[in-house]
């Protein structure tokens, strides 16, 4: 599968990734680079082999129980050890890069 | 400095003979003093760490007992959030973020009685293997200075090494903690995945990400870990499993354990130095009366291809939030939201950063997400299979942290791939979620430290805690210390 600058475009995009054409030009060589590497994973016959999304579920998951019960062991109560305050506004707001006291403030959403 | 424990330090403070406000003035002398040439701190917090180190000093004056880590100088890595400081996540996209929260693991440190000296630095959102990738500065390592600490916690790695900390947080996702700890010649733990929470932690890879010990020695780190363990309900993923007494395990004998070597371990790529120290290492350990048996690894060569799809795959998405938005840098002058996102994410991140949310992007979009993500995934299985069946066999496993010892400074930062292969004994601990300590084991003939990896069975800290405290006993007094700057 070789990657071209068409992908980079789109996948940039899929990214939100303002790219520079040298960004772009060298992008494509790494991840050709990268990517060639990572194919000798297809040396590998794993059609029987179930995939693994994360460690946990091989030590928490309940196999004897049906559906989101099989997960019990990583939730809990909503309400835990009582209600806790919500962050104060200010707090929240003050790492905005622009803010009206009350709003982050953005550019335009729908644009004309 | 660097023959203060964390055991030591307290207990001079405890006893009256030093206090803990002197001790942490001493230290930032030191940093003062030697970071210059080294990189190791991005931000020093002095008005928390003096606050803390004058309640520590004020429970002694009293005569009251001090918490288990009452007035040591620790160093946290700048990854992990801290309430009013600066945390920056070794990038420019968070240059001038200040969060409202700490992370669970430094506040667990700070109930302890720890004095948080200040953030290390580190590789860009964790993403690296010598600390080349921090926006604001590499760090040097003390051991060389013209050579790499490695990464991505080498600033914490460092700072330990260089005696700028008693003891410092790292995480590790690929080989973060492990790999710097072999670089400059100090211990570095990676507990189990759930061991130790991710809140507070900024995210890398949600499934391979880790909390851990970078220290002086072994019985610091069974210290800092029995403090950061445990249940967080901030946490889903950490692990309702009791934390035992780490520290009074670590007395416990090592005769009659299982070691396995794994041929695939010492293949091609291994520098022939490093691979006698760590055979001389496993002499050590069978001395110890520790059976060596082989085992095999089948699948060692798929982890690094494996690797990089799935953290990368993780990384896009948990790097989505940086957005201009809320928090972070933001370009100025985009007239649109979309080119707000676009332009701030482009200038914000660096060039490693972009890369793997590149790759990682591509992983998962249509007509891709099989190829390379799910498949990816079965292959963590068939790695993870591979250490429950060696693991039927043995109680751990033994094999070299890293290739080669400590790389110069600018080798390898032209080639992404040559950089990724440096993690090759590392990442498949990450992939299976297993624990794995690296400590000091010899040098190359140039004085470069070369580091032991023992890995162990999920939650079984305790055991690769005792190879190693067993280990270092019988070799202690022979490791040379950094050299003052």
């Amino acid at each position: 599968m070789k990657v071209t600058e068409k992908d980079v475009t789109y996948v940039a995009d899929l990214a939100n990734l303002e790219l520079t054409a040298d960004e772009r030009a060298r992008m494509v060589r790494d991840l050709n680079s990268i990517l060639g590497y990572i194919d000798r994973l297809n040396e590998l016959d794993t059609a029987s082999v179930p995939p693994m999304a994360q460690v946990s579920d091989r030590y928490g998951l309940d196999p004897s129980k049906q559906g989101s019960e099989r997960f019990a062991y990583a939730s809990r109560e909503d309400v835990h050890q009582g209600l806790r305050k919500s962050l104060p506004h200010e707090e929240a707001l003050r790492n905005a890069p622009e803010s009206d006291g009350i709003f982050f403030k953005v550019p335009k959403v729908i644009e004309r | 400095m660097n023959s203060l424990t964390i055991d030591s330090a307290r207990a001079a403070i405890q006893e009256r003979k030093a206090t803990a406000t002197a001790l942490a003035e001493s230290f930032y002398a030191r940093i003062e003093n030697s970071d210059p040439q080294i990189g190791a701190y991005l931000t020093l917090s002095k008005e928390r760490a003096l606050a803390k180190a004058a309640e520590i000093d004020a429970l002694a004056v009293k005569g009251e007992k001090l918490p288990p880590l009452g007035g040591v100088p620790v160093a946290i890595k700048d990854v992990m959030v801290t309430r009013g400081v600066r945390s920056t996540a070794g990038s420019k996209i968070l240059g001038n973020y200040i969060p409202p929260y700490d992370c669970t693991a430094v506040a667990r440190m700070e109930a302890a009685g720890a004095v948080v000296l200040g953030k290390t630095n580190c590789d860009e959102f964790a993403m690296g293997s010598s600390n080349e990738n921090s926006a604001w500065r590499p760090v040097h390592n003390p051991r060389d200075l013209s050579r790499v600490p490695g990464g991505s916690s080498g600033g914490s790695a460092a700072a330990v090494a260089a005696g700028m900390a008693v003891a410092a947080l790292g995480s590790d996702t690929g080989g973060s903690i492990r790999q710097p700890a072999s670089f400059c010649g100090v211990v570095g733990l990676m507990p189990t995945y759930g061991r130790v929470s991710r809140y507070g932690l900024i995210a890398f890879a949600s499934s391979l990400d880790h909390i851990g010990p970078l220290t002086n020695n072994v019985k610091d780190a069974a210290l800092v870990l029995r403090t950061i363990a445990g249940r967080d309900p901030m946490d889903s993923t950490s692990a309702e499993v009791p934390v035992p007494d780490y520290v009074a395990e670590l007395e416990k004998p090592v005769r009659g354990l299982k070691l396995g070597v794994a041929a695939e371990y010492f293949g091609e790529g291994l520098d022939a130095e490093v691979r006698n120290a760590i055979e001389a290492a496993i002499q050590n350990l069978a001395r110890l009366g520790c059976e060596v048996v082989p085992v095999s690894l089948p699948h060692t060569a798929y982890a690094i291809p494996a690797y990089y799809i799935v953290a990368t795959a993780e990384a896009s998405a948990n790097l989505a939030r940086f957005d201009g938005v809320r928090y972070g840098y933001r370009a100025r002058g985009a007239r649109t939201l979309s080119g707000m996102y676009r332009r701030s994410r482009d200038e914000g991140f660096g060039p490693e950063v972009k890369r793997r949310i590149m790759l990682g992007t591509y992983a998962l979009s249509a007509g891709y997400y099989d190829a390379y993500y799910l498949k990816a995934q079965r292959v963590r299985t068939l790695l993870t299979r591979d250490f429950e069946e060696a693991f039927k066999k043995v109680d751990a496993i033994v094999t070299p942290t890293s290739p080669t010892a400590a790389f110069k400074l600018g080798e390898k930062v032209d080639d992404p791939l040559a950089m990724y292969l440096a993690d090759i004994y590392t990442v498949t601990a990450d992939l299976a979620g297993i624990p794995g300590i690296s400590i000091p084991c010899g040098e190359t003939r140039e004085k470069l430290p070369v580091g032991l990896q023992i890995l162990g069975r999920h939650f079984e800290e305790a055991t690769i805690l005792r190879l190693a405290h067993a280990y270092e006993k019988q070799v202690s007094g022979v490791r040379s210390r950094a050299p003052s700057a």
